[in-house]
Protein backbone atom coordinates (compact mmCIF):
# COMPACT_ATOMS: atom_id res chain seq x y z
CA UNK A 1 0.00 0.00 0.00
CA UNK A 2 2.94 2.15 1.07
CA UNK A 3 4.46 1.23 -2.38
CA UNK A 4 1.66 2.96 -4.44
CA UNK A 5 0.78 5.34 -2.56
CA UNK A 6 4.57 6.70 -2.94
CA UNK A 7 3.87 5.93 -7.01
CA UNK A 8 1.00 8.72 -6.08
CA UNK A 9 2.64 11.18 -3.97
CA UNK A 10 6.45 11.21 -5.26
CA UNK A 11 9.14 9.46 -3.30
CA UNK A 12 10.03 12.92 -1.32
CA UNK A 13 6.59 12.45 0.27
CA UNK A 14 7.05 8.79 1.45
CA UNK A 15 6.27 10.18 5.28
CA UNK A 16 2.89 11.43 3.64
CA UNK A 17 2.52 7.88 1.95
CA UNK A 18 2.70 6.25 5.50
CA UNK A 19 0.65 8.64 7.02
CA UNK A 20 -2.10 8.06 4.40
CA UNK A 21 -1.83 4.39 5.56
CA UNK A 22 -1.78 4.88 9.06
CA UNK A 23 -4.81 7.09 8.57
CA UNK A 24 -6.93 4.45 6.31
CA UNK A 25 -6.06 1.49 9.21
CA UNK A 26 -7.20 4.50 11.89
CA UNK A 27 -10.77 4.68 10.29
CA UNK A 28 -11.14 1.05 9.13
CA UNK A 29 -10.47 0.43 13.13
CA UNK A 30 -13.06 2.79 14.09
CA UNK A 31 -15.46 1.95 11.80
CA UNK A 32 -15.05 -2.15 12.33
CA UNK A 33 -15.36 -1.46 16.16
CA UNK A 34 -18.75 0.03 15.28
CA UNK A 35 -20.02 -2.53 12.53
CA UNK A 36 -17.61 -5.61 12.32
CA UNK A 37 -15.08 -6.48 10.26
CA UNK A 38 -16.21 -6.90 6.64
CA UNK A 39 -16.18 -9.73 4.62
CA UNK A 40 -13.60 -8.63 2.86
CA UNK A 41 -10.90 -6.64 4.94
CA UNK A 42 -8.23 -5.62 2.84
CA UNK A 43 -10.67 -4.50 -0.07
CA UNK A 44 -12.53 -2.18 2.12
CA UNK A 45 -8.74 -1.00 3.35
CA UNK A 46 -7.57 -0.63 -0.30
CA UNK A 47 -10.77 1.58 -1.13
CA UNK A 48 -10.35 3.46 2.51
CA UNK A 49 -6.47 4.24 1.32
CA UNK A 50 -7.94 5.28 -1.89
CA UNK A 51 -10.11 7.75 -0.35
CA UNK A 52 -7.59 8.71 2.05
CA UNK A 53 -5.25 9.45 -0.80
CA UNK A 54 -7.73 11.63 -2.84
CA UNK A 55 -8.11 13.36 0.58
CA UNK A 56 -4.52 14.08 0.84
CA UNK A 57 -3.88 15.31 -2.47
CA UNK A 58 -7.03 17.37 -2.45
CA UNK A 59 -5.57 19.10 0.89
CA UNK A 60 -2.36 19.13 -0.08
CA UNK A 61 -2.10 20.08 -3.37
CA UNK A 62 -1.36 23.75 -3.16
CA UNK A 63 1.20 22.81 -0.26
CA UNK A 64 3.14 20.52 -2.23
CA UNK A 65 4.25 18.98 -5.38
CA UNK A 66 3.55 15.65 -6.11
CA UNK A 67 5.18 12.35 -8.21
CA UNK A 68 6.94 14.71 -11.04
CA UNK A 69 5.74 12.70 -13.92
CA UNK A 70 2.08 12.48 -12.81
CA UNK A 71 2.39 16.33 -11.55
CA UNK A 72 -0.04 17.75 -13.67
CA UNK A 73 -2.50 15.32 -13.32
CA UNK A 74 -2.98 14.93 -9.62
CA UNK A 75 -3.66 18.81 -9.81
CA UNK A 76 -6.84 18.80 -11.31
CA UNK A 77 -10.30 16.97 -10.76
CA UNK A 78 -10.63 16.28 -14.03
CA UNK A 79 -8.22 13.12 -14.13
CA UNK A 80 -7.10 13.08 -10.16
CA UNK A 81 -9.79 10.34 -8.71
CA UNK A 82 -10.22 8.32 -12.06
CA UNK A 83 -6.20 8.25 -11.73
CA UNK A 84 -5.92 7.58 -7.54
CA UNK A 85 -8.44 4.56 -8.97
CA UNK A 86 -5.86 3.22 -11.80
CA UNK A 87 -3.10 3.36 -9.87
CA UNK A 88 -4.71 1.19 -7.06
CA UNK A 89 -5.10 -1.50 -9.84
CA UNK A 90 -4.20 -4.92 -8.86
CA UNK A 91 -1.40 -4.82 -11.80
CA UNK A 92 -0.76 -1.37 -11.27
CA UNK A 93 0.31 -2.19 -7.09
CA UNK A 94 2.36 -5.23 -8.05
CA UNK A 95 4.42 -2.90 -10.56
CA UNK A 96 4.57 -0.38 -7.88
CA UNK A 97 6.21 -2.65 -4.90
CA UNK A 98 8.28 -4.15 -8.32
CA UNK A 99 9.72 0.20 -8.54
CA UNK A 100 10.01 0.35 -5.19
CA UNK A 101 12.10 -2.69 -4.73
CA UNK A 102 14.38 -1.34 -7.32
CA UNK A 103 14.41 2.39 -5.25
CA UNK A 104 15.15 0.83 -1.92
CA UNK A 105 18.52 -0.80 -3.56
CA UNK A 106 19.69 2.68 -4.36
CA UNK A 107 23.33 2.32 -5.09
CA UNK A 108 23.66 5.11 -2.33
CA UNK A 109 22.19 3.19 0.34
CA UNK A 110 24.26 0.39 2.32
CA UNK A 111 23.41 -3.05 1.58
CA UNK A 112 22.14 -3.41 5.24
CA UNK A 113 19.85 0.06 4.59
CA UNK A 114 18.65 -1.61 1.54
CA UNK A 115 17.46 -4.77 3.01
CA UNK A 116 16.11 -2.89 6.13
CA UNK A 117 14.33 -0.53 4.08
CA UNK A 118 12.85 -3.23 1.47
CA UNK A 119 11.50 -5.53 5.19
CA UNK A 120 10.20 -2.31 6.09
CA UNK A 121 8.24 -0.55 3.33
CA UNK A 122 7.61 -3.74 1.27
CA UNK A 123 7.37 -6.46 3.67
CA UNK A 124 5.28 -4.10 6.52
CA UNK A 125 7.60 -5.15 9.10
CA UNK A 126 7.92 -3.06 12.36
CA UNK A 127 11.31 -1.83 13.68
CA UNK A 128 10.99 -3.93 16.65
CA UNK A 129 10.84 -7.03 14.25
CA UNK A 130 13.77 -5.68 11.42
CA UNK A 131 15.75 -5.06 14.97
CA UNK A 132 15.07 -8.53 16.07
CA UNK A 133 15.88 -10.19 12.73
CA UNK A 134 18.98 -8.13 12.74
CA UNK A 135 19.65 -8.30 16.46
CA UNK A 136 20.11 -5.30 16.63
CA UNK A 137 18.63 -2.22 18.80
CA UNK A 138 15.24 -0.49 18.06
CA UNK A 139 17.25 2.75 17.85
CA UNK A 140 19.66 1.03 15.84
CA UNK A 141 17.35 0.21 13.08
CA UNK A 142 14.78 3.40 13.56
CA UNK A 143 18.15 5.40 12.65
CA UNK A 144 19.29 3.08 9.99
CA UNK A 145 15.77 3.04 8.34
CA UNK A 146 15.13 6.92 8.69
CA UNK A 147 18.63 7.76 7.04
CA UNK A 148 17.64 5.71 4.07
CA UNK A 149 14.31 7.39 4.00
CA UNK A 150 15.92 10.49 3.57
CA UNK A 151 18.47 9.40 0.99
CA UNK A 152 15.49 8.41 -0.86
CA UNK A 153 13.42 10.93 -0.70
CA UNK A 154 16.50 12.96 -1.77
CA UNK A 155 16.09 10.93 -4.94
CA UNK A 156 13.09 13.07 -6.25
CA UNK A 157 11.54 10.38 -8.51
CA UNK A 158 10.69 6.44 -7.87
CA UNK A 159 12.85 4.31 -9.78
CA UNK A 160 11.47 3.52 -13.36
CA UNK A 161 11.23 -0.32 -14.07
CA UNK A 162 10.51 0.33 -17.95
CA UNK A 163 14.02 1.82 -18.70
CA UNK A 164 15.68 -1.45 -19.74
CA UNK A 165 19.08 -0.29 -19.17
CA UNK A 166 18.41 0.93 -15.88
CA UNK A 167 16.77 -1.88 -14.60
CA UNK A 168 19.36 -4.36 -15.85
CA UNK A 169 21.95 -2.23 -14.44
CA UNK A 170 20.28 -1.96 -11.25
CA UNK A 171 19.06 -5.99 -10.90
CA UNK A 172 22.23 -7.55 -9.21
CA UNK A 173 21.84 -5.21 -6.20
CA UNK A 174 18.45 -6.21 -6.15
CA UNK A 175 19.18 -9.82 -6.04
CA UNK A 176 22.50 -8.97 -3.51
CA UNK A 177 19.60 -7.40 -1.21
CA UNK A 178 17.28 -10.26 -1.76
CA UNK A 179 19.65 -12.49 -1.12
CA UNK A 180 21.03 -11.33 2.04
CA UNK A 181 17.36 -10.91 3.29
CA UNK A 182 16.64 -15.03 2.54
CA UNK A 183 20.38 -15.55 4.56
CA UNK A 184 19.36 -13.27 7.00
CA UNK A 185 16.20 -16.04 7.56
CA UNK A 186 18.06 -19.14 6.87
CA UNK A 187 21.34 -18.62 8.68
CA UNK A 188 20.70 -15.92 10.56
CA UNK A 189 21.46 -14.66 14.06
CA UNK A 190 17.98 -14.04 15.24
CA UNK A 191 16.69 -15.33 18.65
CA UNK A 192 13.69 -15.86 17.29
CA UNK A 193 13.02 -18.64 15.02
CA UNK A 194 9.85 -17.51 14.00
CA UNK A 195 10.79 -13.86 12.45
CA UNK A 196 13.28 -16.22 10.31
CA UNK A 197 10.85 -17.89 8.43
CA UNK A 198 9.09 -15.19 7.47
CA UNK A 199 12.41 -13.44 6.38
CA UNK A 200 12.86 -16.67 3.77
CA UNK A 201 9.19 -16.34 3.10
CA UNK A 202 9.24 -12.52 1.91
CA UNK A 203 12.60 -12.88 0.17
CA UNK A 204 10.71 -15.95 -2.03
CA UNK A 205 7.66 -13.75 -2.78
CA UNK A 206 10.04 -10.54 -3.88
CA UNK A 207 11.96 -12.62 -6.28
CA UNK A 208 8.78 -14.43 -7.70
CA UNK A 209 7.86 -10.71 -8.68
CA UNK A 210 10.99 -10.33 -9.98
CA UNK A 211 10.42 -13.27 -11.93
CA UNK A 212 7.17 -11.97 -13.28
CA UNK A 213 8.52 -8.82 -14.76
CA UNK A 214 9.38 -9.54 -18.31
CA UNK A 215 12.93 -7.96 -18.14
CA UNK A 216 13.23 -9.54 -14.51
CA UNK A 217 13.30 -13.33 -15.91
CA UNK A 218 17.57 -13.26 -16.09
CA UNK A 219 19.05 -16.97 -15.53
CA UNK A 220 20.67 -15.21 -12.40
CA UNK A 221 17.24 -14.58 -10.90
CA UNK A 222 15.84 -18.51 -12.21
CA UNK A 223 19.05 -19.10 -10.18
CA UNK A 224 18.40 -17.44 -7.12
CA UNK A 225 14.90 -18.28 -6.87
CA UNK A 226 16.10 -22.11 -7.24
CA UNK A 227 18.80 -21.06 -4.77
CA UNK A 228 16.19 -19.92 -1.99
CA UNK A 229 13.56 -22.81 -3.17
CA UNK A 230 16.28 -25.72 -2.63
CA UNK A 231 17.49 -24.13 0.93
CA UNK A 232 13.77 -23.47 1.87
CA UNK A 233 13.45 -27.09 1.83
CA UNK A 234 15.35 -27.99 4.15
CA UNK A 235 14.09 -25.46 6.73
CA UNK A 236 11.35 -27.71 8.47
CA UNK A 237 14.17 -30.00 9.39
CA UNK A 238 16.39 -27.72 10.51
CA UNK A 239 14.75 -27.86 13.99
CA UNK A 240 14.13 -30.57 15.58
CA UNK A 241 10.81 -32.07 17.45
CA UNK A 242 12.39 -31.10 20.59
CA UNK A 243 13.08 -27.38 19.07
CA UNK A 244 17.16 -28.24 18.97
CA UNK A 245 18.78 -26.56 15.71
CA UNK A 246 19.68 -29.81 13.20
CA UNK A 247 22.91 -30.08 11.62
CA UNK A 248 22.38 -31.18 7.44
CA UNK A 249 24.02 -34.05 8.30
CA UNK A 250 21.32 -35.18 11.49
CA UNK A 251 18.65 -33.77 9.37
CA UNK A 252 15.15 -36.08 9.07
CA UNK A 253 14.73 -35.95 5.13
CA UNK A 254 11.53 -37.31 5.07
CA UNK A 255 10.56 -33.46 6.50
CA UNK A 256 12.68 -32.37 3.43
CA UNK A 257 9.65 -30.28 1.31
CA UNK A 258 9.33 -32.14 -1.80
CA UNK A 259 7.30 -29.37 -3.10
CA UNK A 260 9.82 -27.04 -2.57
CA UNK A 261 12.68 -29.11 -4.10
CA UNK A 262 10.55 -29.99 -7.67
CA UNK A 263 9.64 -26.19 -7.59
CA UNK A 264 13.40 -24.99 -7.51
CA UNK A 265 14.67 -28.08 -9.43
CA UNK A 266 12.36 -26.66 -11.96
CA UNK A 267 13.83 -23.08 -11.72
CA UNK A 268 17.55 -24.72 -12.02
CA UNK A 269 16.24 -25.89 -14.98
CA UNK A 270 15.36 -22.51 -16.26
CA UNK A 271 18.32 -20.62 -15.00
CA UNK A 272 20.62 -22.73 -17.13
CA UNK A 273 20.31 -20.47 -20.48
CA UNK A 274 22.72 -17.91 -21.49
CA UNK A 275 26.47 -17.65 -20.55
CA UNK A 276 26.26 -16.12 -17.43
CA UNK A 277 27.28 -18.28 -14.60
CA UNK A 278 27.00 -16.48 -11.12
CA UNK A 279 27.05 -17.58 -7.46
CA UNK A 280 23.79 -17.99 -7.33
CA UNK A 281 23.67 -20.74 -9.95
CA UNK A 282 26.35 -22.44 -7.70
CA UNK A 283 25.05 -22.44 -4.88
CA UNK A 284 21.71 -23.89 -6.25
CA UNK A 285 23.05 -26.74 -7.87
CA UNK A 286 25.11 -27.52 -4.20
CA UNK A 287 21.89 -27.00 -2.37
CA UNK A 288 20.41 -29.38 -5.46
CA UNK A 289 22.61 -31.98 -4.77
CA UNK A 290 21.69 -32.13 -1.05
CA UNK A 291 18.00 -32.02 -1.83
CA UNK A 292 18.33 -35.15 -3.86
CA UNK A 293 20.40 -37.34 -1.63
CA UNK A 294 18.35 -39.65 0.27
CA UNK A 295 21.15 -39.56 2.65
CA UNK A 296 23.69 -37.95 3.84
CA UNK A 297 26.32 -41.02 2.82
CA UNK A 298 24.76 -40.42 -0.28
CA UNK A 299 25.87 -37.21 -1.14
CA UNK A 300 27.73 -36.93 -4.24
CA UNK A 301 30.86 -35.02 -2.29
CA UNK A 302 33.12 -34.97 -4.95
CA UNK A 303 30.75 -32.67 -7.37
CA UNK A 304 30.01 -30.65 -4.33
CA UNK A 305 34.05 -29.85 -4.30
CA UNK A 306 34.31 -28.96 -7.45
CA UNK A 307 31.11 -26.55 -7.74
CA UNK A 308 33.06 -24.80 -4.20
CA UNK A 309 36.18 -24.87 -6.14
CA UNK A 310 33.96 -22.55 -9.05
CA UNK A 311 32.44 -20.85 -6.41
CA UNK A 312 36.05 -19.88 -5.11
CA UNK A 313 36.71 -19.02 -8.35
CA UNK A 314 33.97 -16.22 -8.53
CA UNK A 315 32.67 -15.20 -5.69
CA UNK A 316 35.68 -16.17 -2.96
CA UNK A 317 34.74 -15.37 0.47
CA UNK A 318 36.34 -17.57 3.89
CA UNK A 319 32.75 -18.58 4.75
CA UNK A 320 33.15 -20.25 1.07
CA UNK A 321 36.47 -21.60 1.44
CA UNK A 322 35.24 -23.23 5.20
CA UNK A 323 32.39 -25.37 3.26
CA UNK A 324 34.56 -26.17 0.73
CA UNK A 325 36.98 -28.08 3.34
CA UNK A 326 33.82 -29.57 4.88
CA UNK A 327 32.63 -31.17 2.04
CA UNK A 328 36.42 -32.26 1.58
CA UNK A 329 36.20 -33.87 4.81
CA UNK A 330 33.09 -35.74 3.96
CA UNK A 331 34.96 -36.83 0.40
CA UNK A 332 38.24 -37.68 2.02
CA UNK A 333 37.93 -37.46 5.75
CA UNK A 334 38.66 -35.48 8.81
CA UNK A 335 42.29 -35.20 8.56
CA UNK A 336 41.93 -33.98 4.77
CA UNK A 337 39.44 -31.41 5.88
CA UNK A 338 41.54 -30.07 8.62
CA UNK A 339 44.20 -29.35 6.24
CA UNK A 340 41.75 -27.63 3.88
CA UNK A 341 40.82 -25.39 6.75
CA UNK A 342 44.11 -24.51 7.83
CA UNK A 343 45.11 -23.27 4.05
CA UNK A 344 42.15 -20.86 4.22
CA UNK A 345 43.54 -17.49 3.31
CA UNK A 346 42.31 -14.77 5.72
CA UNK A 347 41.41 -17.53 8.23
CA UNK A 348 41.07 -14.65 11.09
CA UNK A 349 37.57 -13.34 9.49
CA UNK A 350 36.39 -16.48 10.85
CA UNK A 351 37.37 -16.23 13.72
CA UNK A 352 34.06 -14.61 15.10
CA UNK A 353 31.97 -16.86 13.22
CA UNK A 354 31.14 -20.05 15.98
CA UNK A 355 30.43 -22.23 13.22
CA UNK A 356 34.26 -22.33 12.27
CA UNK A 357 35.18 -23.18 15.71
CA UNK A 358 31.92 -25.85 15.56
CA UNK A 359 33.50 -27.50 12.37
CA UNK A 360 37.12 -27.75 13.42
CA UNK A 361 35.48 -29.34 16.51
CA UNK A 362 33.47 -31.83 14.56
CA UNK A 363 36.65 -32.93 12.22
CA UNK A 364 38.61 -33.23 15.58
CA UNK A 365 35.81 -35.31 16.98
CA UNK A 366 35.77 -37.48 14.03
CA UNK A 367 39.41 -38.41 14.19
CA UNK A 368 39.06 -39.43 17.96
CA UNK A 369 41.00 -36.23 19.71
CA UNK A 370 37.86 -35.43 22.02
CA UNK A 371 39.95 -33.00 24.26
CA UNK A 372 41.10 -30.94 21.38
CA UNK A 373 37.30 -30.99 19.70
CA UNK A 374 35.79 -30.23 23.15
CA UNK A 375 38.06 -26.89 23.45
CA UNK A 376 36.53 -26.32 19.90
CA UNK A 377 33.24 -26.67 20.61
CA UNK A 378 33.56 -24.42 23.81
CA UNK A 379 34.82 -21.62 22.03
CA UNK A 380 32.19 -21.72 19.66
CA UNK A 381 29.56 -22.10 22.45
CA UNK A 382 31.09 -18.90 23.11
CA UNK A 383 30.28 -17.15 20.29
CA UNK A 384 26.95 -18.44 20.02
CA UNK A 385 24.44 -16.21 19.07
CA UNK A 386 21.31 -17.63 20.30
CA UNK A 387 19.06 -20.10 22.76
CA UNK A 388 19.08 -22.85 19.73
CA UNK A 389 23.14 -22.34 18.64
CA UNK A 390 23.93 -22.42 22.27
CA UNK A 391 21.98 -25.79 22.67
CA UNK A 392 23.44 -27.44 19.59
CA UNK A 393 26.96 -26.33 21.15
CA UNK A 394 26.31 -27.68 24.42
CA UNK A 395 25.27 -30.70 23.61
CA UNK A 396 28.31 -31.25 21.31
CA UNK A 397 30.92 -30.25 24.21
CA UNK A 398 28.86 -32.81 26.01
CA UNK A 399 28.97 -35.54 23.52
CA UNK A 400 32.96 -34.76 23.48
CA UNK A 401 32.86 -36.03 27.36
CA UNK A 402 30.61 -38.82 27.51
CA UNK B 1 4.27 29.02 -28.22
CA UNK B 2 1.01 30.85 -26.98
CA UNK B 3 -1.06 30.23 -24.42
CA UNK B 4 -5.30 29.28 -25.10
CA UNK B 5 -8.23 28.34 -23.10
CA UNK B 6 -10.22 25.63 -23.55
CA UNK B 7 -13.89 26.24 -22.65
CA UNK B 8 -15.81 22.48 -22.14
CA UNK B 9 -19.49 22.83 -22.74
CA UNK B 10 -22.39 20.16 -22.91
CA UNK B 11 -21.88 17.65 -20.96
CA UNK B 12 -23.76 14.74 -20.92
CA UNK B 13 -25.61 14.58 -17.46
CA UNK B 14 -27.39 11.42 -17.13
CA UNK B 15 -24.83 8.51 -17.05
CA UNK B 16 -24.55 4.86 -15.48
CA UNK B 17 -21.57 4.46 -13.56
CA UNK B 18 -19.86 2.46 -16.02
CA UNK B 19 -20.32 4.96 -18.77
CA UNK B 20 -18.85 7.81 -16.20
CA UNK B 21 -16.00 5.04 -15.13
CA UNK B 22 -14.53 4.94 -19.00
CA UNK B 23 -15.44 8.86 -19.62
CA UNK B 24 -13.14 9.65 -16.95
CA UNK B 25 -10.53 7.11 -18.32
CA UNK B 26 -10.78 8.95 -21.97
CA UNK B 27 -9.99 12.01 -19.76
CA UNK B 28 -6.91 10.48 -18.07
CA UNK B 29 -5.87 9.25 -21.31
CA UNK B 30 -6.38 12.54 -23.53
CA UNK B 31 -4.51 14.36 -19.98
CA UNK B 32 -1.53 12.22 -20.69
CA UNK B 33 -1.01 12.32 -23.91
CA UNK B 34 -1.45 16.40 -23.96
CA UNK B 35 0.65 16.73 -20.65
CA UNK B 36 3.38 14.26 -22.90
CA UNK B 37 3.39 16.54 -25.10
CA UNK B 38 3.81 19.58 -22.90
CA UNK B 39 0.41 21.30 -24.13
CA UNK B 40 -0.76 21.75 -20.73
CA UNK B 41 -0.40 25.27 -19.52
CA UNK B 42 -2.87 24.81 -16.03
CA UNK B 43 -5.15 22.07 -16.35
CA UNK B 44 -7.89 23.96 -15.00
CA UNK B 45 -10.84 21.72 -13.52
CA UNK B 46 -13.95 20.85 -14.32
CA UNK B 47 -17.16 22.82 -13.06
CA UNK B 48 -20.15 22.02 -11.05
CA UNK B 49 -23.85 22.84 -13.04
CA UNK B 50 -24.88 25.18 -10.72
CA UNK B 51 -23.60 28.75 -9.33
CA UNK B 52 -25.04 32.56 -9.52
CA UNK B 53 -24.50 34.96 -11.32
CA UNK B 54 -23.84 38.49 -10.28
CA UNK B 55 -24.74 41.29 -12.57
CA UNK B 56 -24.40 45.00 -12.72
CA UNK B 57 -23.57 48.34 -10.62
CA UNK B 58 -26.20 46.93 -8.34
CA UNK B 59 -24.41 43.63 -8.11
CA UNK B 60 -28.09 41.83 -8.34
CA UNK B 61 -27.13 38.08 -7.13
CA UNK B 62 -29.25 35.44 -9.43
CA UNK B 63 -29.31 31.63 -9.69
CA UNK B 64 -27.03 30.49 -12.44
CA UNK B 65 -25.75 29.82 -15.40
CA UNK B 66 -29.24 30.48 -16.66
CA UNK B 67 -28.16 29.00 -19.92
CA UNK B 68 -29.68 25.78 -21.65
CA UNK B 69 -27.50 22.53 -20.75
CA UNK B 70 -25.42 22.52 -24.16
CA UNK B 71 -24.29 25.99 -23.39
CA UNK B 72 -23.19 25.37 -19.37
CA UNK B 73 -19.08 25.77 -19.63
CA UNK B 74 -18.60 22.75 -17.71
CA UNK B 75 -14.88 23.20 -17.15
CA UNK B 76 -11.15 24.88 -18.70
CA UNK B 77 -8.32 24.54 -19.26
CA UNK B 78 -4.99 26.45 -20.04
CA UNK B 79 -2.98 25.29 -22.88
CA UNK B 80 0.15 26.26 -24.83
CA UNK B 81 0.03 25.57 -28.69
CA UNK B 82 1.99 27.27 -31.56
CA UNK B 83 -1.02 29.31 -33.43
CA UNK B 84 -4.80 28.67 -33.20
CA UNK B 85 -4.83 26.16 -35.61
CA UNK B 86 -2.57 23.99 -33.90
CA UNK B 87 -4.62 24.81 -30.72
CA UNK B 88 -7.64 23.54 -32.74
CA UNK B 89 -6.13 20.60 -33.75
CA UNK B 90 -5.21 19.60 -30.10
CA UNK B 91 -8.88 19.97 -29.00
CA UNK B 92 -9.94 17.63 -31.36
CA UNK B 93 -9.09 15.04 -28.87
CA UNK B 94 -11.17 15.72 -26.15
CA UNK B 95 -13.59 12.84 -25.16
CA UNK B 96 -16.31 16.11 -24.67
CA UNK B 97 -16.59 15.81 -28.02
CA UNK B 98 -17.70 12.09 -28.34
CA UNK B 99 -20.58 12.76 -25.78
CA UNK B 100 -22.08 15.56 -27.69
CA UNK B 101 -20.42 18.28 -26.11
CA UNK B 102 -18.17 21.11 -27.66
CA UNK B 103 -14.63 22.92 -26.87
CA UNK B 104 -14.41 26.11 -27.42
CA UNK B 105 -10.89 27.74 -28.29
CA UNK B 106 -9.60 31.00 -27.27
CA UNK B 107 -6.68 32.70 -26.95
CA UNK B 108 -5.65 34.69 -24.65
CA UNK B 109 -4.78 38.33 -24.63
CA UNK B 110 -1.93 39.45 -23.49
CA UNK B 111 -2.24 42.94 -22.10
CA UNK B 112 1.24 45.05 -22.45
CA UNK B 113 1.01 47.35 -19.27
Amino acid sequence: MVAALTRVFGVHNLALAEDVVQEAFCRALEVWRVRGAPQNPSAWLMATAKNCALDALRRERTARTFAPELGRLLQTEWTVAPLVEELFGTNAIKDDQLRMMFSCCHPRLSEEAQVALILHILCGFSVDEIASAFVSSHAAIEKRIARAKKALEKSKRLFDVAIAAEFTARLPAVHRALYLLFNEGYHGASPEAAVRVELCREAMRLTAMLLEHPLGTTSATYALAALMCLNASRLPARVDAAGNLSSLFDQDRSQWDQELVSEGLKLLELSATGSELTGYHIEAAIASIHACALRTEGTDWETIVSLYDTLMAIRPSPIVALNRAIAVAQNEGPERGLEEIRSITERDRLAAYPFYSAALGELEFRRGRRETAREHFRAALALARNPMERRFLDQRVSACEG
Amino acid sequence: MSEFTFLFRGRKTSWSPEELQKHYETWVAWFKELNAKGHIKDPGHPLENVGKVVQGKQKVVNDGPYAEAKDIVGGYMLIEADDLVHAVEISKGCPILEVGGSVEVRPVQKLNM
